[in-house]
């Protein structure tokens, strides 16, 4: 019983901001794992060795490889929606925000920039579409969700425009080499995604900003009154959530040296999947980045593996939608409790 | 009681039990029928506890309820008004875009096949209206454009559409001018008249002897005493209000009172703060009394930044302080600990450590690192400092009694070393344990030099903690009275005075 109450106790603090481990010592740790991100490892860790036994090629590197690359622009995109859900926010934008961003780069580079120029031309309209969403949200305290959606709508119809719904390719190695090179034998693409969740984790669970994001998101008028910058903090999460849409832009039109209209249409749903089945709440104030990551790849390889098992795009798309729904449904009933 | 006939309520032994609050005590209460009972009680007495148990709202954890004989199945707000009981909160429950008849038979309109029945709604509607001596007001009229007496008397007509026979009022007149509590009055005798019951709860105890024919006082979540109201007098009924108990709660020290700590002039935002001006000492504690809406939980936030005012100096330590902000007020060393810890005060979703350093953050990082070591250490000394009872400090807040609740607002509060400490009632819903430990950390602050504003409905704690109480009424300053020669009357008749303000003699207004 004791047993059982301590696991609970543990269970509910694995997601508050990190404080060391504690004077449990190892025992403690494992508890402390076994309720926080562990269950979702573990249900990571079987479906691949459930896929591995029945999809032929699961294992084989290139497979690897492609789920990985596919989750890069998934989980970088993550990052920053971490920060948004946390504060009890959300952002539709990010699947168009990468496809608009992408686009831009592209075309710039196809007027003759070199590839640094396309690199920073995604990130920073990445990050001014953030601070729209943020400025709208903070400032003229519009819905998150109804900002994001209009957004959503104006960034997807910009992308259609300014390339008339003409596919933009060829880009210099400057700018590839971000999506095909290697490092250590490993694609770069992964590289830029840990770092990009090094970053995130260092900022939400070590810094001032980060204990403020889940301030807010866990009680945004006792945050207030204790004297913490609300409006700022908001609208810096949503600015960041743009720069990872941009990065993710990067890393999307580097690796396929293209960038489409349509591309990265629905990203947005499977971002908001990956972050809350990793445990964070979309009722704010609960949440890490290392749920997210391992949400990433939950994701990335369940996309996978439906397409090695050749199910159907439609079924597809059906699996992902009952696979967000579970997740919410246990944050709700976690709520409850 | 007379058992002659029987009773239209009876509520008998209802317990009900909140994490760390026992808040109703095997209650018992009988009303007859025509009979309009008063409940009186300071604040968490248990008053509303009682009434959400009484609408369905909460369930009991023990006691049973009869309705004119017939035992209430307490299973939820529908059973309850399926019972004929109605109750009308504080804050009224009508739809201001929709017009009065719409609000009347909200989810029941009359109908003619699919369609709504205008002309019949129209007649049964004024047929209500007659009944609160309405006649006059147009059916089709949106309840945005009313008078709010007027909407509270809708909401007497909306309850009586029901087939009612315990009619519930909770602070009825809080916001109303005085011509309407008559008009209320006369509604609640012509009811009277046709046999339903009226549970009257009030603060203002004139009112209670107004208008009731018995009153039942509460008192820590039981019934203290239930007579008519012929054998209540002021002095005993707030003699049985107040918890003579808890007079050796107080803990009292000799206290150097030193220079002006905090001064407000003319302090203004409408509608809640006209012009506020007092000042506090250091090593003192100021008590700020007034009835429920005298805007002193306003003058509290405004006087914090946390809704800046649009008018009027604040001073602190002598040099006058711009406070547009939470973070200017704690800048100038104003801080401001919140009534409500759910909604307000916690993060409860957060540990009790992270809860602990919110408003000092910056203090123990660098570089906008937030430092491990000190955070831990910051938050070890701060419980040990207030006596947070709980496991362990990565505990979530939600998961503490209310009392160690309001231990880590505090304690959040005092890290900040404030000079000035705004506390607004600082013990509600907490036992009386808590309540003690408290109020020793709130002399020990001052004991220490710091200045305390406290706001407080319950007058046992003013009075036994306060230096001096400043009365406030309608947004302003009527009336000041030094500790030692307050009681509850002189704090009463200022705070519930039908006399305008400016009428009274002041002491606080000349600041």
């Amino acid at each position: 019983m004791s047993e059982q109450s301590t696991a609970g106790e543990e269970q509910r603090q694995g997601q508050a901001p990190q404080e060391g481990t504690g004077k449990r010592g190892a025992r403690g740790i494992l508890a402390r794992f076994l309720s926080g991100t562990g269950p979702i490892l573990g249900a990571w860790l079987l479906l691949c060795v459930v896929l591995a036994a029945i999809a032929p090629n699961f294992l084989e590197f290139d497979n690897i490889t492609q789920i990985v690359v596919q989750s890069a622009v998934i989980g970088i995109a993550a990052v920053g929606m971490t920060f948004v859900i946390i504060t009890a926010g959300i952002d539709l934008s990010v699947g168009s925000v990468v496809a608009l961003t992408g686009m831009l780069a592209g075309i710039s580079m196809q007027g003759g920039a070199p590839g640094f120029v396309g690199i920073l031309v995604a990130l920073g309209v990445g990050f001014l579409i953030g601070c729209f969403n943020g400025f709208s949200t903070t400032f003229f305290g519009i819905t998150p969700f109804i900002v994001t959606l209009a957004v959503l709508s104006m960034a997807r119809g910009l992308t259609l425009a300014v390339s008339s719904g003409q596919t933009v390719y060829g880009f210099p190695a400057s700018f590839t080499f971000v999506g095909q090179a290697e490092l250590l034998g490993v694609s770069l693409l992964v590289w830029l995604t840990l770092a990009t969740f090094a970053i995130g984790y260092l900022v939400l669970s070590h810094t001032v900003f980060g204990h403020q994001v889940y301030a807010i998101g866990g009680n945004r008028e006792a945050a207030r009154l204790a004297g913490i910058p609300v409006r700022r903090v908001s609208f810096l999460v949503y600015a960041i959530a743009g720069l990872c849409a941009g990065l993710s832009a990067v890393a999307l039109t580097s690796q396929l040296n293209s960038a489409l209209p349509s591309a990265a249409e629905g990203l947005e749903l499977q971002v908001i999947a990956a972050v809350v089945i990793g445990g964070t709440s979309l009722f704010g104030g609960r949440g890490n980045m290392v749920g997210t990551l391992i949400g990433v790849l939950l994701i990335g390889t369940l996309n996978n593996g439906l397409t090695l098992l050749n199910v159907p795009p439609f079924w597809v798309q059906f699996v992902q939608g009952v696979v967000i729904f579970l997740a919410v449904l246990i944050d709700a009933l976690n709520r409850r409790r | 009681m007379s058992e002659r006939q029987e009773a239209a309520l009876v509520m008998e032994g209802i317990d009900k039990r909140f994490p760390g609050v026992h808040a109703l005590k095997g209650v018992d209460l009988r009303v007859e029928p025509g009979q309009v009972m008063g409940i009186v009680g300071e604040n968490g007495a248990g008053k509303s506890t009682l009434i959400k148990v009484l609408a369905g709202a909460y369930l009991p954890d023990g006691g049973s309820i009869t309705v004119s004989g017939e035992p209430l199945q307490a299973g939820g707000p529908a059973d309850s008004l399926a019972a004929g009981i109605a109750v009308i909160y504080q804050e009224l429950s009508l739809v201001p875009e929709m017009s009065v008849a719409e609000n009347l038979f909200l989810g029941d309109m009359p109908t003619r096949g699919p369609l709504v029945d205008q002309r019949e709604t129209r007649e049964r509607a004024r047929r209500l209206l007659a009944r609160v001596g309405l006649d006059d007001l147009s059916t089709g009229a949106p309840v945005g454009s009313l008078r709010l007496g007027v909407r509270q008397l809708l909401e007497v007509a909306k309850a009586l559409h029901r087939d009612v026979r315990v009619l519930v009022m909770d602070e009825p007149t809080s916001a109303l001018q005085s011509s309407e509590v008559e008009v209320l009055f006369d509604v609640v005798r012509g009811l009277r008249g046709e046999g339903i019951s009226v549970i009257y709860i009030s603060h203002h105890l004139e009112e209670v002897f107004e208008i009731c024919d018995a009153a039942t006082v509460m008192r820590d979540g039981a019934v203290v005493g239930s007579r008519p109201i012929g054998e209540w007098t002021t002095e005993t009924l707030v003699q049985a209000m107040v918890n003579k108990r808890l007079g050796s709660l107080f803990p009292s020290r000799e206290r150097d009172i030193g220079e002006v700590a905090l001064e407000v002039r003319d302090l203004t935002l409408e509608p809640s703060v006209r012009g506020v001006s007092f000042g506090v000492r250091e090593g003192e504690i100021l008590g700020l009394a007034g009835v429920v809406g005298a805007g002193r939980t306003e003058t509290l936030k405004t006087i914090a930044g946390v809704t800046p005012a649009t008018g009027g100096e604040i001073s602190v330590k002598g040099r006058e302080r711009k406070v547009r902000s939470v973070a200017d007020g704690l800048e100038a060393g104003i801080v401001y600990v919140p009534e409500d810890r759910g909604t307000e005060g916690l993060v409860y979703s957060a540990t009790i450590n992270e809860n602990l350093i919110l408003s000092v953050l910056d203090r123990i990082s660098r570089a906008g690192f937030v430092d491990r070591v000190r955070y831990r250490d910051l938050g070890q000394r701060l419980r040990e400092r207030f006596g947070v009872r709980a496991s362990s400090l990565r505990q979530e807040a939600g998961q503490l009694s209310g009392g160690n609740q309001q231990k880590v607002v505090l304690a959040r509060a005092m890290a900040t070393e404030p000079s000035v400490v705004l506390l607004d009632e600082p013990t509600r819903g907490i036992d009386v344990g808590a309540k003690s430990e408290i109020y020793e950390h709130m002399l020990k602050i001052a004991v220490g030099g710091g200045a305390v504003v406290m706001v407080s409905s319950e007058f046992p704690e003013l009075l036994g903690m306060a230096d001096r109480i400043v009365v406030m009424r309608g947004g302003r300053v009527v009336g000041e009275i030094a500790g030692s020669e307050a009681d509850q009357e002189k704090v009463l008749e200022y705070a519930t005075s039908a006399a305008e303000p400016g009428d009274v003699d002041s002491g606080g207004e000349k600041g």
